[in-house]
């Protein structure tokens, strides 16, 4: 350890170990280091089962849920959107051959107490059992303008200027009433809340524009789920970076990140050992007093011996429950992943119910989504506090990554890591550093 | 994976093709457009103390290649190749360690799936051999109960500075039914033969294959790939 580094990260969550992947891939000496001795911080997969209960002061799970080994539980759920940037980052990093995915296999939305299949095409849209009549052919009308929209051709835009009029403009045009509105913000758009509504139509019209190209791609729906849980996405990270020379240490305590002049950080101390480097990227958890609290997030892993109903049986499936719909301010997130996933025993699901917390009592504030599952095995509940960094990082060198998110999918998450390599190195990431003749890729 | 015909490879047993610029897909079909031979492809996993030799093992295997001062291993940590048997092809994807072994430090996606190993140790060195018996006891406990373990005693061209005896060596895989062959990534001895040995050892009709203790053999995933619209992932025995 007692070496020069140009960076040192901390920790192997997702984000670190996109980052430590982009930075050895551009020539950077790194060390990559986690206290705990397994990868994926809290985007880990936890397995074996015996060590979800443990975690979660449970007495060990009885015979019925088959053998341990076979779950891997995920502590914070999300999907890939098959056309949105982590799929792309995956592509161009060439990870994607570590990995496997599924496509999930529903998208459904929640109104007035049942949940609808998201309509996504115009054949959908007229089938769907969300609208009306009269509004099914306005929000046909409205899908065709989106598909036409073309953000460098204004004569698509049909006398309306995605730049400076707002998204409500855009819905008053084609005339949808607010439960339309509702799913399209919410379930299409993916938006968390409605302060969407007064910002440039531009951002949701790209937004649904993503929904429907990354259903196009594998079809049935536009979310990807890795086989063996998201943990595999770290671990796929970080053998990219060692294989471009980053050194992998795990199950190292940290106990001082070290300051020079004028508080620039200068190298990372465990017990005795003093690790110099240029800078530090690190998530959260290693810094506390250079991060502030700024919100909380609850989510509750459901273990079940059944799938959700209304579903055709899914063995996987995402449910928004947009805000409106139960007086709330955000939405409130269930996502199903099973067996076939290779994150539970034969039989079994594994259903996350999530949400941003509005209240002091959070568990009550995700009851419509547990209310949906039917009959639950095995509760866990966490709430878990959203950090930001106090700073840029550009005095420090110290480049600090935001806590998950609600969200139900990794497009925040790319966004984050793509903008911390951006302070950090002064460049956007160069995806043709990545010599595409490591491998023999035959697809 | 398509199923059909393999007229590539050296046939007889022969590592076929160059490796890393080795784009045949195994599957052609011949002249008269008969199919042949059906295609298995196994994920492969080198284990092994760092500097025992793995990535020259697999450089002379793939590329034919050996140099005296390989580096530690930089880019090149996925390679693949292919042996012809008798009426199939065997295709391994070949999983190099990319040096995460050295602080412990191995993700568990490294052994997931995998249907073989081959755990390398350096002949000259006995704490290399000690290593050696540790990570079969991790395979044991992390793969798939079915894997297939090769052990290679690497260096054998330097047999004179030899620490670890030949019969020690064979009588440690006997007893833990592991193939073992001495090898020379410098002079190509027996590396051939060790991969061909896995590759016959190895269950060609078998759906679900390895699977790395997966929740019953389900159908597999798939792999990403630019502009396609899903190909079948590959990983998994998929002979058809």
């Amino acid at each position: 350890m007692d070496e020069e580094y140009d960076a040192i990260v901390l920790g192997t969550g997702l984000k670190e170990c996109i980052l430590s992947g982009m930075l050895s891939v551009s020539g950077k000496k790194v060390l990559h280091v986690d206290r705990n001795k397994y990868y994926g911080g809290e985007s880990a997969s936890i397995c074996p089962l015996e060590e979800l209960f443990s975690k979660f002061g449970a007495p060990p799970p009885d015979e019925s849920y088959g053998r341990g080994r076979d779950w891997n539980v995920d502590l914070i759920p999300k999907f890939l959107m098959a056309n949105g940037s982590l799929v792309k980052l995956l592509i161009h990093t060439g990870v994607t051959r570590y990995l496997e995915f599924k496509s999930v296999e529903g998208s459904y939305v929640y109104k007035g107490g049942k949940i609808s299949k998201v309509p996504v095409d115009q054949k959908e849209a007229l089938a769907s059992d969300l609208m009306g009549m009269f509004e099914k052919r306005r929000f046909r009308n409205f899908l065709i303008y989106v598909q036409d929209f073309t953000a460098d051709d204004p004569k698509t835009w049909k006398d309306f200027d995605p730049n400076t009029q707002n998204m409500q403009a855009l819905y008053d045009k084609f005339g949808l009433d607010k439960n339309t509105q509702d799913f399209t913000g919410h379930a299409l758009a993916l938006h968390r809340d409605d302060s969407y509504l007064n910002r440039p139509a531009i951002e949701t019209v790209n937004r649904i524009k993503l929904y429907s190209d990354s259903l196009a791609r594998y079809g049935k729906s536009p979310y990807l789920y890795p086989m063996y849980g998201l943990g595999e996405l770290p671990q796929g990270f970080a053998r990219l970076s060692a294989i471009y020379g980053g050194t992998y240490m795990l199950d190292k305590p940290i106990d001082e990140i070290v300051l020079g002049e004028g508080g620039k950080v200068v190298g990372v101390r465990s017990g005795t050992e003093v690790a110099k480097c240029k800078q530090v990227y690190c998530d959260p958890t290693y810094v506390p007093d250079r991060v502030k609290k700024t919100g909380q997030v609850i989510r509750c892993i459901c273990l079940m011996d059944h799938p959700i109903q209304n579903t055709k049986d899914a063995l996987s499936t995402q449910i928004i429950i947009p805000q409106k719909q139960v007086g709330r301010n955000s939405d409130i997130y269930v996502s199903l992943v099973s067996y076939t996933h290779q994150v539970a025993a034969k039989g079994w699901f594994v259903a996350m119910v999530s949400t941003t917390v509005e209240t002091d009592n959070p568990e009550a504030e995700i009851k419509p989504g547990i209310d949906l599952l039917g009959p639950i095995r095995q509760k866990f509940v966490s709430v878990s506090d959203y950090y930001e960094p106090t700073d840029d990082g550009l005095q420090s060198q110290m480049f600090i990554s935001q806590s998950y998110d609600a969200t139900t999918h990794f497009e925040t998450t790319c966004l984050d890591v793509l903008d911390i390599f951006k302070r950090g190195t002064g460049e956007e990431f160069d995806f043709s550093k990545i010599k595409h003749e490591l491998g023999d890729e035959e697809q | 994976m398509s199923s059909g015909a393999s007229g590539g490879g050296g046939g007889g047993g022969a590592a076929s093709g160059g490796g890393n610029s080795n784009h045949q897909r195994g599957a052609a079909q011949r002249p008269n457009g008969q199919t042949q031979n059906k295609i298995c492809q196994f994920k492969l996993v080198l284990l092994g103390e760092s500097a025992v030799g793995k990535s020259s093992l697999v450089l002379r295997f793939v590329k034919g290649q050996f140099h005296e001062y390989q580096e530690s291993t930089i880019g090149a940590a996925f390679l693949t190749q292919t042996i012809c048997l008798d009426d199939t092809t065997v295709k391994f994807e070949i999983w190099d360690t990319a040096g995460q072994e050295r602080y412990h430090s191995l993700a568990p996606m490294y052994y997931r799936g995998a249907q073989a190993a081959i755990v390398v140790y350096d002949i000259t060195n006995q704490d290399t051999f000690g290593r050696a018996k540790t990570w079969v006891k991790e395979l044991q406990r992390q793969a798939s109960p079915t894997i297939v373990i090769a052990l290679a005693g690497n260096k054998q061209d330097l047999a004179n500075k030899r620490m670890v005896e030949y019969e020690e060596a064979q009588a440690y895989a006997d007893e833990n039914g592991l193939l073992f062959m001495e090898t020379s990534a410098k002079t190509a001895m027996n590396v051939s033969e060790i991969f061909l040995a896995i590759a016959r050892k190895l269950p060609k009709n078998d759906q679900s294959g390895g699977g790395g203790g997966g929740a019953g053999g389900s159908s597999q995933g798939r792999r990403l790939a630019e502009g396609d619209s899903g190909s079948r992932g590959p990983a998994g025995a998929c002979c058809k």
